[in-house]
């Protein structure tokens, strides 16, 4: 096997999506990037699994291979992290700056729905996409209807620089309440604005000096999103998000960086500084017969997802989620072969809003006639989180199949990196779409090399030896 | 998709498919130079093993009515330490196989990838080994470290075509994916087919694409 360089300007440890993408800016731009992954495969927590590895990871092998009669398990490509894509949003313009869409098909997701009540009064409907769908919509009385339309055109025409547009209020300090008090919108209006367009998952933004101008951003990459291909703000990669780092790896690859799956961290090297300058490590294949192949290389920095450095992260949540196999559309969604629903936290008594994201074989993760739905939330209390889950499940109908583990830790930097020279990521959070992720791919992009990420022409100029 | 010229593509009742590609075999046997040589005609005796191409295609005409267009993707150095992504053998149609007859073990490597194609590729794909660096043999006999019929016993076994190139002398590089192109099921093109036509079943992501379904969103 050939020898490993001696030196790389960046070494990467995880292939998860944030890792995937930082690493491939970075080599497009140039840097030697040598990236590891203990795992043997790519993706972390980000990575979609087959159903016998589902089966396995919750602990659920027991001894008949319950696997076996859901079909050819490379069929199925089920998501860990349950996110869709902002059609508008970030991650949709880096792919596009670095082309990596050439290897990646995407598809819409097919409907984005809102409950309304709960328990046996629960309702489910569309979000209204438009100032034109909130006349429509059965979310709202007559009149109101016509103030929610009011507020989704100023939302539309709103000109942060123009405070001609600011409606006489002062967006740099107001509150949303203020601004929904302005067009005399009504609590449930303002609860599917906040939580199924502006993706609040709490209530926390209605009440919060300067938030206004946030939340309007935010109901406008909703809006522009659903505006871009029609049936719902989403897109969705075909065979799992997992196919994400893939492809950013790949572009990693091309521009020259260095990949090592099934390869275990012994040691990390620390100069007189205190800062890591180095590693040691060790790959070696699963089933492999012998100590593996043990090597060690100076680093110019270490990217890293949490994983890495347990004693240098903290935890600032617990996710918990259920993944549903179901073998019909969920109930009251016009038999919609994906979609996002939420369920916001005032119709269910709770602080966090419960999301549900499902898709199905219309994009290859799972064979035909199945669909597969995650519910999801912030955990509120320390046990009983089947319960926070549960008008999650009653709007799922039957389901043939649930796995559900503890709740799972979200995990974020100590510390920013300067001092110690190892910048680290954070988990995958639990907003419904990856807008956070790329916030975090830009911060830890500005922490390791000093000046802005920009990913418009990234690949100009850089000319590959055969392109 | 990438902007090149469709050689050969006929406008107009003419048979168009398109194929996904894929080179597998160990690090510096040649994958990337026979794809250079088949799509660019070029040679290059000093280029950097490691440096992947990114995206090249290619179009053979078969007779005057059809024309096949391969999307080849190179391993961009991923194989080096086997850390190819399952997103590399989805939906390919084809792969060439490479090995060097000048050293001994890489044949081995080879079978070792017609496996793992065959743990994660399509079943239907169809493979062909490539014996390469045949300039170097027929330069000097004595190099040679793999007999021809060994390699094209062990390829008409497991199924695959077979052919010795050279990369630098461009010998039977094209036989070779003229061979692929002869054997692709041309009327039940896969997915990568239809997406040449020009509809990819999905979204397209690029900007211009975007704005086409109604124009309620606002210009931020
Ligand atoms: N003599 C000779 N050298 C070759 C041939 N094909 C490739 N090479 C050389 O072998 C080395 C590795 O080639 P490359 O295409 O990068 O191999 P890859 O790592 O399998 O993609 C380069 O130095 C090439 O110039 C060939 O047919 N004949
Ligand atoms: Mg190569």
């Amino acid at each position: 096997m050939d020898e490993i360089a001696s030196e790389y300007d960046v070494v990467v440890l995880g292939t998860g999506l944030t890792e995937c993408v930082l690493s491939g800016v970075l080599s497009v731009k140039g840097k030697k990037v040598l990236h590891i992954d203990r795992n043997d495969h790519y993706g972390g927590e980000a990575a979609s699994v087959n159903i016998e590895a589902l089966f396995k990871k919750y602990g659920k092998n027991t001894g008949d291979e319950p696997w076996k009669k859901y079909g050819r398990i490379n069929d199925w490509n089920i998501d860990l992290v349950p996110k869709l894509l902002m059609s508008n949003g970030e991650l949709t313009n880096i792919l596009v700056s670095t082309d990596v869409t050439r290897y990646l098909e995407f598809k819409q997701i097919a409907g984005s729905f809102v409950q309304q009540g709960a328990g046996s009064r629960a309702t489910v409907a569309k979000v209204p996409s438009d100032a034109g769908e909130a006349l429509r919509s059965p979310l709202m009385g007559l009149f109101e209807k016509r103030r929610a339309r009011n507020f989704l055109e100023w939302v539309g025409s709103f000109n942060g620089n123009d405070p001609a547009t600011h409606k006489g209020l002062d967006l740099s300090s107001c509150t949303m309440k203020e601004v929904y008090d302005k067009f005399g919108l009504e609590a449930t209006t303002r609860d599917f604005v906040g939580h199924s367009m502006a993706l609040y998952q709490t209530d926390e933004y209605i009440n919060q000096a300067g938030m206004a101008q946030d939340a309007i951003q935010r109901i406008r990459l909703y809006v522009n999103s659903m505006a871009r291909y029609g049936k719902s703000p989403y897109i969705y990669p075909l065979y799992g998000l997992g196919e994400l780092p893939q492809g950013f790896a790949r572009l990693s690859a091309i521009y020259g960086g260095t990949y090592m799956l099934n390869t275990d961290v012994d040691e990390i090297q620390f100069d007189d500084a205190g800062k890591a300058c180095g590693i040691k490590a060790t790959m070696k294949e699963r089933g492999e017969e012998g100590p593996g192949m043990k090597f060690e290389t100076k680093a110019g920095k270490i990217l890293a997802d949490p994983s890495y450095f347990p004693g240098k992260v903290q935890v600032v949540g617990h996710l918990i989620k259920a993944i549903c196999i179901l073998t019909h559309p969920i109930p009251n969604t016009d038999n919609s072969d994906s979609l996002q629903l939420i369920i916001p936290q005032s119709q269910v008594g709770r602080k966090h809003d419960i999301y549900i994201a499902m898709v199905s074989s219309a994009h290859n993760v799972c064979p035909k006639g199945y669909y597969i739905a995650i519910v999801s939330t912030i955990a509120e209390g320390d046990s009983n989180h089947h319960l926070e889950l549960q008008p999650g499940f009653e709007r799922l109908g039957s389901i043939q199949e649930k796995f559900m583990g503890s709740p799972t830790p979200l995990y974020a930097p100590l510390e920013s990196g300067v001092n110690d020279n190892i910048f680290i990521s954070k988990s995958y959070d639990a907003t419904s779409h990856f807008e956070t992720t790329t916030d975090d791919i830009r911060d830890i992009y500005r922490r390791a090399e000093g000046h802005e990420l920009v990913v418009e022409g990234l690949r100009e100029g850089q000319t590959l030896a055969q392109e | 998709m990438a902007a090149r010229m469709q050689q050969g593509g006929r406008p107009g009742g003419s048979r168009f498919a398109q194929f996904k590609l894929v080179l597998l075999g160990e690090s510096a046997v040649g994958k990337v130079s026979l794809v250079l040589r088949f799509v660019k005609d070029q040679f290059d005796d000093y280029r950097e093993s490691t440096i992947g191409a990114a995206f090249l295609t290619q179009t053979i005409a078969l007779d005057e009515s059809t024309t096949v267009k391969f999307e080849i993707w190179d391993t961009a150095g991923q194989e080096r330490y086997k850390s190819l992504a399952p997103m590399y053998y989805r939906n390919a149609n084809c792969a060439v196989v490479v090995y060097d007859i000048t050293q001994a073990s890489s044949l081995d490597k080879a079978k070792a990838w017609v496996k793992e194609l065959q743990r994660q590729a399509n079943e239907n794909i169809i493979i062909a080994l490539a014996g390469n660096k045949l300039d170097l043999v027929s330069a000097d006999p004595t190099k040679r470290a793999i007999p021809a019929e060994d390699a094209a016993q062990y390829a008409r076994e497991a199924g695959l075509l077979f052919f010795e190139t050279s990369a630098k002398t461009a010998d039977n590089v094209r036989e070779l994916f003229t061979a692929i192109a002869r054997k692709l099921p041309l009327d039940q093109a896969g997915p990568r087919s239809i997406r040449s036509a020009g509809h990819r079943p999905g979204v397209d992501l690029r900007p211009e694409s975007s704005g086409t379904q109604g124009a309620s969103g606002c210009n931020c």
